[in-house]
């Protein structure tokens, strides 16, 4: 990926958007694994308000965050209408909880921007860049680094 | 992956098998067992390293392993006798073997094995130079380690035959069939054929038009060399053909009880490659299975463990789903079908046995960890100047492969500190009346669905008076507490209580008692010690069989379901209000039945909402654990005691204080297994409980 490449297959990537907050995102169709609507969860103890708990996905427990609450926006009331989206990234599998999917994008490098600096660091180290697409603005958020940040041991010990 | 690194990877898998059935060996022959087939086995063991070192070019490991092998032949033949003396210096040898196996494995430094090398010179009563020069020669026909030329014919009559075929694949191309041969060969006399695999590759790069197959034939009762030449005539082109007059063997059984499983393993997974081969190779079972009928030999084939775990993983799913179903039918009012009901049983019965039958794949006999034990011992009675003997029991005793993973560390300790602290100098106990070799027995036993490992030795046992002292002076206990004998002994277990004025270089490897019991509870397990002063110490382990289910009680707190390891609960009670008394800030104690202990709100501690407040509205459940000692917990209700699969959560998330594992119920939904030791330690960290504890005199 990097930009000094002529443009080749490998410079588009393809990505899954959803919508939370009212804000539309997009992830790596490599990284998701499937998508399932929102099941009840079982809570885990002291973990901070992002982290949903657990459900079962098919044998696999699986952890759920909620992104709303991630991005610091308050918890999602969750009904049957939201969805949990699958991702394996890196060494983790955890489903993300998003108000509805809504598109699959082809996105090539060059339309990718960089993310502006307006929000704080801690915010900015998962989101990958800025996609504009017919004037819409979609946020590309990197799997691998959300699901490692939200097993963070530090979050946990301030919220426990 | 590379099939040179592959057959690499086999031949040090072989190598673990194979020292370990040496040490085995030695240590038969260190009890005074040596009888030839013990000799042999050893022998063979050394041989088939030194072989298959040999075709990998690992020269130090080779070299060693020839002047080893040389004094294990004057063994065999009857020059050395294996006197208590020689075999230490077998044991030493031994030793050194497996560390130069290590050392090749890894890629690691020299082995020091000077010294050790010159004292088998001395068995051998062969010099250096004589010697080294053998090992090159070897080289070129290491990787196929017959016993052909191992043993000189001093025997003036020869009257059997040792012969080596091995066919190229033109002889298969012309039609000629390996097994006819042999059969004809059967028809000059009494036949002991043994198929050698070791050029078989793996199944993914096996050619089949290929030849891998040759035969180690030896053929008694025949009186004419070219009787047999006469056979392998028309073959004699298109084969490797070795014939030799040999000395009758006596038992051709010793070899075979420690042969024939590795080599009966394989032909299960290569039949399907080659007609001609296969066919060869399983007709000619029979006649394995006959010489080796005695000692009766299973069939075993090598399973990659990811496979042996997928399939657990599917049959506890098989379990779960079939409680969901039982479930669904209950919900649906179709209980009164007894055909209904009756299938449903039938299923859950059979789920169970496959269920039994899937983690009886995983288990393996507790001697793989003990075998590791008599070298440590050695090495520590060398390194302590004490003699110790040590004895093992129940090497049999099969657990779960996870078990046997953890069980080494904990057991490695247990004996240290057995020979360290437990046992005294060969003077000390002279003084004693005791004999100056002290004893350390390692034993294992199935008992009530657990395993109990035990370290017993005859030491001077525990000092209480020094324990309970140290105890005071680190403000474990208080002075006026008063314990019983066990208590005090158990107090070595104690975080903070192993400490550094105690630290010698054997037993203090960093390791406290207490992180040696920490892992054990996390294994569902426990350790006491029982100890009598001037007689010894005990310690024992008990274990669950396997870490993949969980016998757990099922109970309601809030909106929540949580699981509670069986092996951890005493009793369960609906306490009377009277009972419970607030104790400091915010703690509370129960009475039960007298005496006081700690009473925790299983909500408080996790925070769920929705759950009873009145803890005298609900059950209290009795646990006690090694960590935190008696303690209850206050629940909504006990749904019931049912066998759960652990499923973690870690590797997607993180370690959750108080949380063990996570299951999945009946209903699909996800339960979680509560850790009593991590639950309760959290609120002790938070400094509420010492209070208790010393209120209590624990």
């Amino acid at each position: 990926m990097s930009p000094n490449q002529h443009e080749t297959a490998q410079d588009r990537r393809q990505y899954i958007t959803f919508l939370a907050t009212g804000q539309e995102f997009a992830a790596d169709i490599m990284t998701i694994r499937e998508i399932r609507g929102w099941t009840d969860t079982t809570a885990l103890p002291h973990v901070p308000d992002y982290v949903r708990g657990v459900i079962n996905l098919r044998g696999m427990v699986l952890p759920v965050i909620d992104l709303k609450a991630r991005l610091g926006l308050g918890v999602t009331e969750a009904t049957a209408k939201h969805v949990i989206i699958v991702v394996n990234a890196g060494e983790r599998t955890i489903g993300i909880l998003v108000d509805a999917v809504s598109d699959i994008l082809t996105v090539t490098s060059t339309e990718i921007q960089s993310v502006p600096d307006v929000v704080r660091e801690s915010q900015n180290e998962y989101v990958e860049g800025i996609a504009v697409l017919d004037g819409r603005m979609v946020t590309l958020l990197g799997m691998a680094k959300l699901t490692a940040s939200f097993a963070g041991d530090k979050i946990l010990e301030q919220a426990a | 992956m590379d099939p040179m690194e592959a057959i690499k990877q086999t031949y040090f898998q072989e190598c673990d098998e194979l020292l370990l059935a040496m040490e085995e060996g030695l240590i038969a022959m260190e009890n005074g067992e040596a009888d030839g087939e013990v000799i042999n086995a050893v022998f063979r063991a050394v041989h088939s390293i030194k072989g298959g070192g040999g075709a990998f070019g690992f020269d130090l490991l080779v070299g060693f392993a020839h002047v080893f092998e040389t004094v294990l032949d004057h063994i065999r033949s009857g020059q050395l006798a294996p006197a208590a003396d020689v075999v230490k210096i077998l044991l030493k040898a031994g030793d050194t073997l497996s560390d130069h196996v290590m050392a090749a494995r890894d890629g690691a430094g020299e082995v020091q094995d000077t010294d050790i090398k010159a004292e088998l010179y001395m068995l051998s009563g062969a010099g250096p130079d004589a010697e080294e020069a053998a090992p090159t020669e070897m080289e070129g026909i290491a990787f196929t380690p017959i016993r052909l030329d191992i043993e000189e014919p001093p025997c003036p009559a020869p009257c059997s035959w040792r012969i080596r075929f091995a066919p190229h694949a033109e002889l298969y191309a012309k039609a000629n069939e390996p097994f006819l041969i042999l059969r004809e060969l059967g028809r000059l006399g009494a036949l002991e054929v043994r198929a050698d695999l070791t050029r078989m590759p793996d199944l993914s790069v096996l050619e089949p038009d290929q030849a891998y197959l040759a035969w180690d034939v030896v053929l008694t009762g025949c009186d004419d060399r070219r009787k047999i030449e006469d056979v392998f005539e028309f073959v004699t082109d298109d084969c490797d053909l070795e014939i030799r007059e040999d000395v009758p063997l006596p038992p051709l059984a010793c070899a075979s009880r420690t042969a024939a499983p590795e080599e009966l393993q394989v032909p299960e997974t290569v039949q399907p490659a080659s007609a001609a081969q296969s066919d060869a190779s399983s007709d000619k079972k029979p006649v394995l299975a006959a010489q080796a009928l005695e000692t009766a030999p299973k069939q075993i084939i090598r399973v990659d463990l990811d496979k042996v775990d997928r399939l657990v993983n599917l049959v506890g799913e098989l379990v779960i789903t079939q409680a969901m179903l039982t479930q669904r039918v209950v919900e649906c009012g179709q209980t009164h079908s007894a055909a209904v009901s009756a299938g449903l049983n039938e299923l859950e019965h059979l789920l169970r046995q496959l269920q039994e039958s899937v983690m009886a794949i995983r288990t393996q006999p507790v001697k793989s960890v003990f075998q590791r034990m008599p070298r440590l011992v050695r090495e520590l009675a060398a390194q302590t100047n004490k003699q110790v003997h040590l004895a093992l029991e129940g090497e049999a005793t099969e657990v779960d492969k996870t078990v046997i993973e953890r069980l080494g560390e904990p057991l490695t300790h247990m004996i240290r500190n057995a020979i360290d602290h437990g046992l005294e100098s060969p003077d000390e106990r002279i003084a004693a009346g005791k004999p100056a070799e002290g004893s350390v027995k390692l034993s294992a036993e199935h008992r009530g669905g657990r395993i109990v490992i035990e370290v017993a030795d005859d030491g001077r046992g525990i000092d209480r008076a020094r324990v309970r002292a140290k105890a005071m002076e680190r403000g474990l206990i208080s002075a006026s507490a008063s314990l019983s004998d066990d208590e005090v002994d158990n107090l070595i277990f104690l975080p903070g209580f192993s400490t550094a004025s105690q630290v010698s270089n054997i037993s203090g490897r960093g390791v406290g008692l207490d992180v040696v019991r920490r892992n054990i509870v996390e294994l569902g397990g426990r350790i006491v010690i029982s100890s009598t002063a001037g007689k010894g110490s005990r310690f024992s382990l008990t274990l669950p069989l396997t870490l993949a289910v969980l016998d757990g009680m099922v109970v309601a707190v809030g909106n929540e379901t949580y699981i509670l390891p069986l092996s951890h609960i005493v009793e369960s009670l609906r306490p009377k209000a009277s009972d419970i008394r607030p104790f400091g800030s915010s703690g509370r104690l129960l009475n039960v039945r007298g005496g006081y202990v700690p009473l925790y709100s299983v909500a408080d501690l996790l925070g769920v909402t929705g759950a009873q407040d009145d803890l005298a509205a609900g059950v209290v459940i009795l646990v006690e654990s090694e960590g935190v000692g008696r303690t209850a917990l206050a629940v909504d209700t006990i749904i019931g005691q049912r066998q759960v699969v652990i499923k973690s959560f870690e590797s997607n998330y993180r370690h959750i204080e108080g949380i063990a594992a996570a299951t999945i119920l009946g209903d699909g939904r996800v339960a979680l297994i509560l850790d009593i030791d991590g639950l309760v330690a959290r609120c002790r960290e938070n400094g509420r409980s010492r209070e208790y504890l010393q209120a209590i005199g624990a």
